[in-house]
C-alpha cells in the first residue's frame, strides 16, 4: 500500500479556515465536555475525539450536506466536521430537549439527518453496513453523492466490516471506509488484536485501494480523502483510508489508561494535530497568526455559548417518552406506567 | 460480622473459585484484562472488564484463561460453543446484553440447538455472562433487558440475580451445568452489598426465592425489580397489605409451583418487570397464572413494567421508564379497589 507524501498539495485559504475552525470547534468541544464530565453533572458515557480532528476534518472538507456519514461512539468529531449545530450537540449531550435528538440519544447517538450526519453509534461495527445502504441510495438515485464510514480500529475486525466492504466492492458503490487506527480498541492494543500489519492491507482481500496516511496530519488526510471521494463520485467504487492517529483522552471518561506508553507525551506535544496544521499555515503563508489566534478565541466563546444553552434548556416532557417509536402508531406503552 | 461482598465481587469470587476447580473453566471476552501484548503490562490487567468485574483474574490465572478477545462477537462466541462442545467449560463474557445482535445466530442457532439436533450426542457446558438493565444514562444501545429473548428459545438457561448471595451460588451453578445458561447482571446492582459466605456454594436453578412473605397479594420481580417491590412492600405494610415478594431467579427453567402456591395464598399477582412489555416475562408470567392459577386469583393480573419504548436517553425520560415503587402501590390500589394512603 502507497504511503502518501504529506504537505505536497496547497490549499485556498477559505478551506484552510474552514478546517482550521472546525479543528478547533472539536477540540475545544471535547475539552470542555472533558471538563464538565469531571464535575460528574454529565449524564452517561462520553468517548472522545480530541486528537484525532484531522480524520474528520480532512475527509468532510469534501462533503456536502447531501453526502452521507456514519460514525461511532467517538462521534463528536463526525457531527462537528459534518456541520451540526454546536449549541445541539451540547444540549444532547446534556439531555436536554432542545438537543439535535431532543435528548433521547445522547453523546452516543447524535444524529442530524438534514447534514447527512447518520449518527454515532453505540455498536461497534454498526457503521458499515449502514454506510453501504447509503451508499446504494446514492448509486440507484444518482444522486453523484457518496457515504463515508468512519470506523476504529477495533471494529474491523468485526464480522460486519469484511461483510460491508465486501457489498460495497461488489456492487461498486461509492463508499470510502476511513479507518481511524488510534492503536487501540478499549484498552486492547490493535497490533494484538488484528492479524494484519495495517488496515489498508485488508483492502487488497476485496480489490479496493487501500492506503495508509498519517491522521495527525490534516493535509494528508485531505489529500487522500480527495483522491477517493473523486473515485466514488466518478462511479469507481469504494476505498479504504487508514489514518494512524491517537486519541488524547482515555477510550471513555474515567479511564486509567494504564495500557498507554511514552508516545503519549509527544502526542499531546509536538504530533499534536492542530499544532501541526497551525505551523503549516504559518510557514506556508496561508495564514497569519493573529488570523488563527482569533479564530481560537472566537471558538472557544462558540463552545462558551453552546454550554450555556445546553445549561438553560429544559428537560424533555412526559409525553415524549411515547413519541417517536414509530410513523404512524403511537405506543400506548402496554402495561401499566 | 458475616461478611459483605459487592455484587461485583461475589461475580468476581464465582468465577475465580470454578477456576481453582476446575481447570477447564476459561473466561473470553473484551477487555477481561485487557492491555494484552502490551509489554509493560504482561499479566497485569489494563481493565479487568470494563466495569471492572473480572479484575485481578489474570493476575491469578494467565492470559492462556483469561483470553482479551478481538471485538468480534460472533467469533468469540461461537467459538465458545465449540470450545464447550469438545471439552472446555468456558465462560464468554458479552459485555452488554445488547451486543447480542452481533452473535445471536451463534447463540440461538448454535450453542442453543446443538444437543437436540445431534440427539443428545452432544452438550455446551457454556456460560454467557452479560451486563443489562436501564437507569445508568447509558441510552438505547446500552442498557436494555433482553432475557425474555432468550428464554423464548429451548435449550438455553436463563438466570437472573438480585443480591450478591444469589448472584455467586447461581454463577457457581451455572458454570458447572452441562447446559447453555445466559447469566444476567444488572448494571446498577454491582456496587449493591450483601452478605456472602466465603468458599463454594450453588443455588439450585429452578428454585425461586422468597423475598419477603405475606398475605395479601403476590408480586413476582424479576432482577433489580426485586428492590422495588421490597420498598413497594414496605409502604404497602404501613396500610395493613402484606405482600409477598417472588424473585423466580431462573427464568428458564422457571419455578412454577413456587408463584403458584402464592397466588392461591394471596389471590392476586403483580409481575414487576424493567424489561419491555410485549413477548415478554412478565407476560409468561402473568400467562401461566391465568393458565394454571385462574381460580385462584380474586382480581385481574396487573404488570409493571417499562413502556413499549427503547430506553431514553435523558435523565428526566429514563426515570419515568422504569417501574417504581409507586407504579407497583398504583397497580395494587387498582386491583384491590382501595385507595391507599402513602
Ligand atoms: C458490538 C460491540 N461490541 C463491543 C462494544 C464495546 N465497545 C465500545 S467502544 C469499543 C472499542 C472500540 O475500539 P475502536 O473501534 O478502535 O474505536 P476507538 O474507541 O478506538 O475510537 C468497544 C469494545 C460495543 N459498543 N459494541
Ligand atoms: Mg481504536
Amino acid at each position: 500500500m502507497s504511503q502518501t507524501q504529506t504537505n505536497q498539495t496547497t490549499i485556498s485559504k477559505e478551506e484552510a479556515t474552514w478546517m482550521f475552525q472546525k479543528m478547533l470547534e472539536i477540540r475545544h468541544f471535547e475539552d470542555r465536555v472533558h471538563d464538565i464530565f469531571g464535575t460528574g453533572i454529565l449524564p452517561g458515557f462520553v468517548h472522545l475525539y480530541a486528537g484525532e480532528e484531522a480524520i474528520a476534518v480532512g475527509l468532510c472538507a469534501h462533503l456536502d450536506d447531501k453526502d452521507y456519514i456514519t460514525s461511532t461512539h467517538r462521534g463528536h468529531g463526525h457531527c462537528i466536521a459534518k456541520g451540526c449545530d454546536l449549541n445541539g450537540m451540547m444540549a444532547e449531550i446534556y439531555g436536554r430537549a432542545t438537543g439535535l435528538c431532543k435528548g433521547k440519544g445522547g453523546s452516543m447517538h447524535i444524529a442530524d439527518v438534514e447534514k447527512g450526519m447518520l449518527g454515532a453509534n453505540g455498536i461497534v461495527g454498526g457503521g458499515f453496513p449502514l454506510a453501504v445502504g447509503a451508499g446504494l441510495t446514492h448509486k440507484l438515485k444518482k444522486t453523484g453523492g457518496v457515504a463515508v464510514c468512519f470506523f476504529g480500529d477495533g471494529a474491523n475486525n468485526h464480522g460486519t466490516f469484511h461483510e460491508g466492504i465486501n457489498m460495497a466492492a461488489i456492487w461498486n458503490l461509492p463508499v470510502i471506509f476511513v479507518a481511524e487506527n488510534n492503536g487501540f480498541g478499549e484498552a486492547t492494543p490493535f497490533h494484538y488484536a488484528s492479524s494484519c500489519k495495517s488496515i489498508a492491507d485488508r483492502a487488497a482481500g476485496y480489490s479496493i485501494p487501500g492506503e495508509t496516511v498519517d491522521g495527525k496530519d490534516v493535509m494528508a488526510v485531505h489529500e487522500a480523502a480527495k483522491r477517493a471521494v473523486e473515485r466514488a463520485r466518478n462511479g469507481e467504487g469504494p476505498t479504504l483510508i487508514e489514518c494512524v492517529t491517537y486519541r488524547n483522552y482515555g477510550h471513555f471518561e474515567g479511564d486509567a489508561q494504564t495500557y498507554k506508553g511514552e508516545e503519549k507525551v509527544k502526542h499531546l506535544d509536538d504530533l499534536d494535530a492542530i499544532k501541526q496544521f497551525y505551523t503549516y499555515l504559518t510557514e506556508q503563508d496561508i495564514m497569519t497568526e493573529a488570523e488563527l489566534d482569533q479564530m481560537d478565541a472566537d471558538v472557544r466563546s462558540a463552545v462558551d455559548r453552546a454550554v450555556e444553552f445546553a445549561e438553560t434548556s429544559p428537560y424533555p416532557l412526559p409525553e415524549q417518552l411515547m413519541e417517536d417509536v414509530y410513523v404512524s402508531y403511537k405506543t400506548d406503552g402496554g402495561a401499566t406506567q | 460480622m458475616t461478611r459483605q461482598l459487592t455484587f461485583s465481587q461475589a461475580v468476581n469470587e464465582a468465577m475465580a473459585i470454578s477456576m481453582r476447580e476446575d481447570a477447564d473453566v476459561i473466561l473470553l471476552g473484551e477487555d477481561v484484562a485487557g492491555g494484552a501484548a502490551v509489554d509493560h503490562l504482561q499479566d497485569e490487567e489494563a481493565w479487568g472488564g470494563v466495569m471492572g468485574v473480572t479484575k485481578g483474574l489474570v493476575q491469578e490465572f494467565g492470559r492462556d484463561r483469561i483470553i482479551d478477545t478481538p471485538i468480534a462477537e460472533a467469533g468469540y462466541v461461537g467459538a465458545a460453543v465449540t470450545a464447550a462442545a469438545t471439552g472446555m467449560r468456558p465462560i464468554a463474557e458479552l459485555m452488554f446484553n445488547d451486543f447480542i445482535g452481533s452473535c445471536l445466530d451463534e447463540v440461538m442457532n448454535q450453542g442453543a440447538k446443538l444437543r437436540y439436533m445431534f440427539g443428545g450426542k452432544a452438550k455446551v457446558p457454556l456460560t454467557i455472562r452479560t451486563m443489562h438493565g436501564a437507569g445508568f444514562r447509558a441510552a438505547a444501545q446500552h442498557s436494555q433487558s433482553l432475557y425474555s429473548f432468550f428464554t423464548h428459545i429451548p435449550g438455553i438457561k436463563v438466570v437472573i440475580p438480585s443480591t450478591p448471595y444469589d448472584a455467586k451460588g447461581l454463577l457457581l451453578e451455572s458454570i458447572f451445568d452441562d447446559d447453555l445458561v445466559v447469566f444476567f447482571e444488572d448494571k446498577t446492582l454491582y456496587t449493591m452489598k450483601g452478605e456472602v459466605p466465603e468458599g463454594s456454594y450453588r443455588i439450585p436453578f429452578g428454585k425461586a426465592d422468597i423475598k419477603r412473605s405475606g398475605e395479601d397479594v403476590t408480586i413476582v420481580a424479576i432482577g433489580k425489580m426485586v428492590h422495588t417491590a421490597l420498598k413497594a412492600a414496605g409502604e404497602l405494610s404501613k396500610n395493613g397489605l402484606e405482600a409477598e415478594i417472588i424473585d423466580p431467579r431462573t427464568l428458564s427453567p422457571l419455578d412454577e409451583d413456587t408463584i403458584l402456591s402464592s397466588v392461591e395464598k394471596t389471590g392476586r399477582l403483580i409481575v414487576v418487570d424493567e424489561a419491555n412489555p410485549r413477548c415478554s416475562a412478565a407476560t409468561d408470567i402473568a400467562a401461566l397464572v391465568a393458565d394454571k392459577g385462574f381460580d385462584y386469583l380474586d382480581a385481574p393480573i396487573k404488570m409493571v413494567t417499562a413502556p413499549h419504548t427503547p430506553v431514553p436517553f435523558a435523565p428526566s425520560l429514563e426515570d419515568l421508564y422504569l417501574p417504581t415503587p409507586d407504579k407497583i402501590i398504583k397497580a395494587v390500589e387498582e386491583m384491590t379497589g382501595s385507595e391507599l394512603v402513602i
